[in-house]
């Protein structure tokens, strides 16, 4: 008997699995945690402060708690626009980009007209950065529809390109005279800012657009002809040609809400938090909400559960690199076994594990 | 020495990096499998030599180890994409993600620091040659990495194995039907690109731009992906596609110290751009691109 008749089998269920389905994610999260784990030992941590510090202390603390929320914004916007996309088979990876374009867009405002005042200056940032992430991604659009182009390498290389230009406006023409050659803009006038939802913390309204959206979201998928079109478009491209839905109009309508949802986020963060545009708007919230949105299921609601425990992972990575030593740069480490563990435990959905029949011709 | 020059004598390492990366990746996308964890890979890889090379571990064991660890790190891409048949772009992008993360992690103490690069071998007459002389003198990376494309080049043209694995990839169906063992080749083109893109980052860290620092590869393991598209998917025009994304690093290098009137971020772009626009113009065609195309590429192969 060779080697490779020991090996079970992949093969394909009659129906996919629910309890797969709803299983992937704890247990793709529990592998991802072990696996880390034994590496922060192999790394000659203490493991008991990384668990404490990186998966309990963002919940022992209202205060950590709403950092954990504030996080988790951003990652919603993002990772709700990128699942639409996804499902139509649509690979927007250029999030990043597009949440840039919507930083500054929206920072044009207050840089613009530092003393305007008044409660139009915040939805219409939002409103504005919304708008340049879609055109950014639009272009990407184009070149997909227009030109053939495959989608992934543009809208990847268009988010280096973003990098650069916030860098060129934060280097020259917004930086702020007297912020001692800091790459920062001036800091936003009160009115620029969007209103906190709790007293005392960072948490903002744009967590309750954020939760909106992803109604929507699920209303959009679920409910309207749209979304089922681009759900057909995605799963059966064959089928959704003859039913006459335009493939163009499938990758136009996927990357503008992409680049929509991405461009909104960005604008909420330079509108929140940070209150200026600067070097470092993002954290890779572009590249982490990707995972977000396939740990989610692709799913609007599995998306809110899993942008929460995303942003508490990156909170606790935050607490663990005070309080365990352990460099951020572990987070992204998490974040790519996590997808990897998930990719694993998802495929139990469609696929069953077979064994080959070793004991068959021992006689019984 | 003038820009000419300039960029003819710092063509072929500039363009290293992106060709062994590319080349690597051309024999994946031949077997039908899309991997887009070149970039991570690249980046693992870079890290493993300049860890080693720093240590004093030399400049061959540094590459080999950067090519060992490559191509593990792709197995595990190998083991999820066409063991478990997983989403390819997904967990393509899994590994990039992961590459990066150990990179940064390994290289954290590493920070700014400096190794020694290789010396540079003269082809004795023609590196004595007017303007283009420079383009003989490389250090013996290079010269392995000609061979590399000639031998790639040879290997699909004239022998059984480039035919297998271009089988396997236009038709899994009918190329396991005859009797080849479809994952099995896409299993060793995928560690053979996982090598070639530790290798490739190796050269970033320890030869071309001797110094560590987070991020270095810089998005040329994506730019190293559209390069294969670029060559429609041949060895010789993905050659020439890596020499073109040479010389245009080396020109934004090159406007920089002239003191041209431009902004830096925008010649830091340029590659991007340059892969933005090339990619559109390429992709086009639509004609080219069914005529070398893979016909299977990122599809699972199920029996």
């Amino acid at each position: 008997m060779s080697m490779t008749s020991l090996l079970p089998t992949l093969v394909r269920r009659e129906r996919a699995s629910l309890k797969a389905t709803l299983l992937a994610p704890p247990l793709a999260l529990a592998a991802a945690i072990l696996l880390n784990l034994g590496l922060y030992v192999l790394m000659g941590r203490d493991p008991a402060a990384v668990v404490h510090a990186l998966l309990l202390e963002p919940f022992l603390s209202w205060s950590s708690f709403s950092e954990v929320l504030l996080k988790t914004g951003p990652l919603l916007f993002i990772a709700q626009g990128l699942a639409i996309g996804f499902r139509a088979k649509v690979f927007n990876i250029g999030a990043e980009g597009q949440f840039i374009l919507g930083a500054i867009f929206a920072s044009a405002i207050p840089i613009w007209f530092p003393q305007a005042a008044g409660g139009w200056i915040w939805p219409s940032m939002l409103l504005l950065g919304a708008i340049g992430g879609a055109l950014w991604a639009g272009i990407t659009a184009f070149w997909r529809v227009r030109l053939n182009a495959n989608e992934i390498l543009v809208s990847l290389m268009l988010s280096l390109v973003a990098a650069q230009l916030l860098y060129y406006l934060l280097l020259g023409p917004w930086k702020d005279p007297n912020g001692f050659n800091f790459p920062q803009s001036v800091m936003f006038q009160y009115d620029a800012m969007v209103p906190t939802l709790f007293a005392g913390t960072r948490v903002n309204v744009s967590l309750l657009i954020a939760l909106a959206l992803s109604l929507a979201a699920w209303i959009f998928m679920q409910k309207s002809f749209m979304g089922y079109k681009l759900q057909v478009g995605g799963l059966a491209p064959r089928a959704a040609g003859y039913a006459g839905f335009s493939e163009g109009r499938a990758i136009w309508l996927s990357l503008l809400i992409g680049g929509f949802a991405a461009g909104l986020a960005g604008a909420a963060e330079v509108a929140g938090p940070l209150g200026q545009l600067q070097r470092s708007i993002s954290t890779g919230y572009g590249y982490s909400a990707i995972i977000v949105a396939y740990l989610g299921g692709l799913h609007p609601i599995g998306i809110v559960v899993s942008s929460l425990v995303m942003a508490a992972i990156s909170i606790g990575g935050d607490n663990a690199m005070v309080s365990a030593n352990l460099p951020i740069a572990a987070v992204r480490v998490f974040q790519g076994s996590l997808l990897l563990a998930y990719l694993v435990a998802v495929a139990f959905v469609r696929y069953r594990l077979e064994w080959p029949q070793i004991t068959a011709r021992s006689p019984s | 020495m003038n820009a000419v020059e300039f960029i003819f004598a710092g063509m072929l390492a500039a363009a290293t990096p992106f060709l062994l990366a590319a080349l690597g990746e051309l024999v994946v996308e031949r077997a039908g499998v899309l991997n887009l964890g070149v970039e991570g890979l690249m980046a693992f890889g870079a890290v493993i030599a300049f860890i080693i090379v720093y240590h004093g571990g030399g400049h061959f064991l540094g590459f080999v180890a950067a090519g060992v660890c490559g191509a593990l790190l792709s197995l595990v891409f190998a083991l999820i994409a066409l063991g478990f048949r997983a989403n390819q772009v997904a967990t393509g992008l899994a590994i990039g993600i992961l590459g990066q993360g150990l990179s940064a992690l390994f290289g954290k103490s590493y920070e700014s620091m400096t190794v020694k690069g290789l010396p540079k071998i003269g082809i004795p007459g023609l590196s004595d040659l007017p303007v283009v002389g420079g383009l003989f003198v490389q250090d013996i990376v290079v010269w392995l990495s000609l061979l590399a494309t000639l031998a790639i080049w040879a290997t699909f043209a004239f022998t059984k194995t480039g035919l297998v694995i271009r089988a396997v990839g236009e038709n899994p169906k009918a190329a396991h039907a005859i009797g080849y063992p479809v994952i099995g080749v896409r299993v060793a083109a995928v560690a053979f690109g996982g090598m070639m893109a530790g290798l490739a980052g190796a050269y970033a860290s320890v030869v071309y731009t001797p110094l560590w620092a987070d991020g270095m590869i810089a998005g040329r393991g994506w730019i190293a992906i559209a390069l294969v598209v670029f060559g429609t998917w041949l060895t010789g025009r993905v050659f020439l596609g890596a020499c073109l994304f040479g010389a245009v690093s080396l020109m934004s290098l090159a406007a920089q110290t002239t003191g041209l009137d431009l902004p830096s971020q925008l010649l830091s772009s340029l590659p991007y751009l340059v892969t933005i626009i090339v990619l559109g113009i390429i992709s086009a065609d639509r004609r080219l691109l069914k005529l070398n195309g893979v016909a299977s590429l990122g599809e699972p192969f199920e029996r």
